[in-house]
């Protein structure tokens, strides 16, 4: 073969390269996720390992993702709501796209009750694959809550709703998160109801007694919680596990340091599952999946979960896990109290009308 | 002919850019609070069908207004906004007054650097001097440490995350709308106008309540106007200062709109909302215009 032949071989073949590409896709990949949600380096690794460079917006809020999602043509390939009510009602709607299983191969490793516990907003496990998950759980600052109240009920839900201790703590600052799935799940838990009830006198009942506490506490709030503790500004808080591990770190750097400890209260608490979804819509379905099965690798995910101080589903990734996260029962809790954890169902679209102006007679409530 | 093209050119276009960002979307409101919520892409169901002969069926309801009826959350939110609004007009009204006519009263040279000392705010991001403001009045805050360091209180005084948090938020986010206006009309009273009271035997107080203050009534509408409106639709302050309890209308729809993800009944109540906060401004307009045809 002559060298011309050989110029003209190399060409073709380039010009088939290039029409094969043109079916591929372009190495983009448009990631919609929780702020604080990967390592440092997680999406360097991938573009190295893959050659796709990753656009990565933050959301701090499911309310934002799904007003994004419910209005169509989001522009994002990957996007990671919470497993209910938000994911199992945009399943419903018809926002994803069905995952390629073929192209993810390490969703074997995943923990088989994690997706037992998914399909309640996904029957057979067709949309998404769980990412991380967190308690809810009582942060409270040691010193503080010591002198106050030296016998307090530490690992209860007595603490955020029981009027003798609010009482004493009430000059200190409790607060609680500002949504009705997470606060009125944990009443009925204190009430030795059925956290999970969609009967409407149980939701009277636990409404009744937290509009009769309502003056016990500072303010209702979803993330304020998180510096306010660091800082002593207030002393118990009601917050997700991750964002509580946060505020203690950031209370041991603070100038005025402050010890704040956290758990898990035994008589049950909920859990939160976020979700991995492709949105149908996507530009990018065959990025998306390679990014799905590169997070769901052991130690790609383990770094994540080592970073972030969230639990994660991949059960082989324990073994590059920082053993004082292993150990720490907060974000892996440990057997028995495992067992009282829940996930909240679908509520009706009833119930969860009924909850909402619930919930809202409740936060507006004169103090 | 041509320049009247032209005029008409010119006035026609903030009536386009009207149609376009003012009454369309308050049309897609409307069309949206009248349809029926339905699990899919969008969350409601169209409210024209059209059959398969070509003919359209409206499917309008009125069922989320019936709801919202029901729920009684719309007087709630009406009272706890307007009331909030109101007296955040009023104070900003009776802080603005005397610092409006301290500057407009100043020496000629000094106005401008006054003037700009009321708008320097304004060159900060509004989120980051809200958080200025939470570090304030802060239980472990500044105003609270030099209170307890003079010696005034013992035990910090509760300001954040209260209503009392809220409207020192709103007054100091929304006084310069006051002071402006105000400014602008004080400053171009004559004078000579306050020599003839005082010559006429008027004390100070009489002078406020006959000459100047009626002088000014301009500029307190204007003034009025411009802290009210958006101060009902205040949605961050009370969130980063209150406590959580606050009913103002944005964070009601916020509610509505995401605890249940119910686009019709949250477009109703932001319909309600607009009729009922239109009608006290129809008459604020109302009265400046009286007020100008009056002085013309």
């Amino acid at each position: 073969m002559s060298v011309s032949h050989l110029r003209s071989f190399a060409i073709l073949a380039s010009l088939l390269a290039s029409f094969a590409n043109a079916k591929a896709e372009e190495p983009v990949l448009n990631v919609y996720n929780w702020s604080d949600y990967v390592a440092k380096d997680t999406l360097e690794r991938f573009t190295k390992e893959t050659g796709i460079k990753v656009k990565y917006d933050v959301y701090d809020s499911n309310e934002v993702l799904d007003t994004k999602l419910m209005t169509g043509k989001s522009g994002y390939d990957l996007v990671f709501p919470s497993a209910t009510p938000f994911f199992a009602q945009q399943v419903k709607a018809g926002a994803y796209l069905k995952l390629d299983k073929k192209k993810l191969p390490n969703a074997v490793g995943l923990d088989k009750m994690v997706m037992a516990n998914l399909t309640r907003s996904d029957p057979g496990n067709e949309y998404g694959l769980p990412y991380m998950m967190a308690a809810t759980g009582i942060g409270y600052n040691v010193e503080k809550v010591k002198s106050l109240l030296p016998d307090s009920p530490i690992g209860s839900w007595k603490m955020l709703f029981q009027p003798a201790v609010l009482e004493k703590l009430k000059s200190c600052g409790v607060s609680l998160l500002d949504t009705p799935t997470e606060v009125i799940p944990a009443m009925l838990a204190y009430q030795k109801r059925n956290p999970v009830s969609e009967n409407p006198e149980d939701l009277d009942a636990a409404v009744a007694e937290l509009i009769s506490l309502r003056k016990y506490y500072k303010y209702i709030h979803s993330s304020k919680y998180i510096n306010d503790l660091a800082n002593g500004e207030i002393c118990v808080a009601l917050g997700y596990a991750g964002d509580l591990v946060q505020a203690r770190a950031r209370g041991k750097e603070g100038k005025k340091k402050q010890e704040i400890a956290i758990f898990i209260p035994k008589e049950g608490a909920e859990v939160n599952i976020d979700v991995m979804a492709i949105p149908k819509d996507a530009k990018h379905p065959e990025n998306a999946h390679r990014f799905i099965d590169f997070l769901l690798r052991p130690d790609v995910i383990a770094d994540i979960t080592n970073e972030t101080g969230y639990a994660n589903a991949v059960l082989a990734s324990s073994k590059f896990i920082a053993p004082e996260i292993k150990s720490d029962p907060v974000i892996y809790p440990p057997a028995e109290s495992q067992a009282k954890l829940f996930t909240m169902p679908v509520a009706s679209k009833d119930y969860e009308r009924s909850r909402a102006r619930a919930w809202t007679k409740f936060r507006t409530a004169k103090k | 002919m041509k320049q009247r093209i032209a005029s008409r050119i010119v006035l026609g276009l903030p009536l386009i850019w009207l149609l376009l960002f003012v009454l369309l979307p308050v049309l897609i409101l409307a069309m949206v609070s009248l349809s029926e919520s339905q699990v899919g892409i969008p969350p409601y169901k169209p409210l024209l069908n059209w059959s398969e002969a070509g003919q359209a069926a409206l499917a309008a309801s009125l069922n989320s207004y019936v709801q919202l009826a029901e729920d009684g959350m719309l007087a709630q939110s009406l009272q706890e906004s307007l009331t909030l609004a109101g007296l955040t007009t009023l104070i900003c009204l009776v802080v603005g007054w005397p610092m409006a006519w301290a500057i407009a009263r100043a020496r000629r040279e000094r106005r401008g650097p006054l003037l700009l000392l009321i708008m320097l705010p304004f060159w900060t991001s509004f989120l980051v001097r809200i958080y200025a403001w939470m570090t304030i009045l802060g239980d472990d805050g500044i105003l609270n440490n030099f209170l307890i360091w003079l010696g005034l209180i013992d035990q910090p005084w509760a300001i954040m995350n209260t209503d009392k948090a809220i409207l020192i938020g709103m007054v100091y986010a929304y006084l310069p709308f006051m002071v402006l206006p105000l400014f602008a009309v004080l400053e171009r009273i004559d004078q000579s106008l306050l020599e003839a009271s005082a010559d006429l035997g008027a004390g100070p107080a009489r002078t406020f309540l006959s000459v100047l203050l009626p002088l000014s009534m301009p500029g307190i509408l204007a003034g009025s106007a411009l802290v009210f409106v958006p101060a009902l639709g205040e949605y961050v302050i009370p969130e980063m200062m209150g406590g959580g309890g606050s009913a103002m209308m944005g964070k009601m729809l916020w509610d509505v709109f995401a605890l249940t993800r119910d686009w019709p009944a949250a477009a109703a109540l932001a319909m309600a909302l607009l009729a009922a906060v239109a009608v006290p401004l129809v008459f604020l307009q109302r009265a400046r215009h009286r007020l100008a045809g009056r002085d013309s």
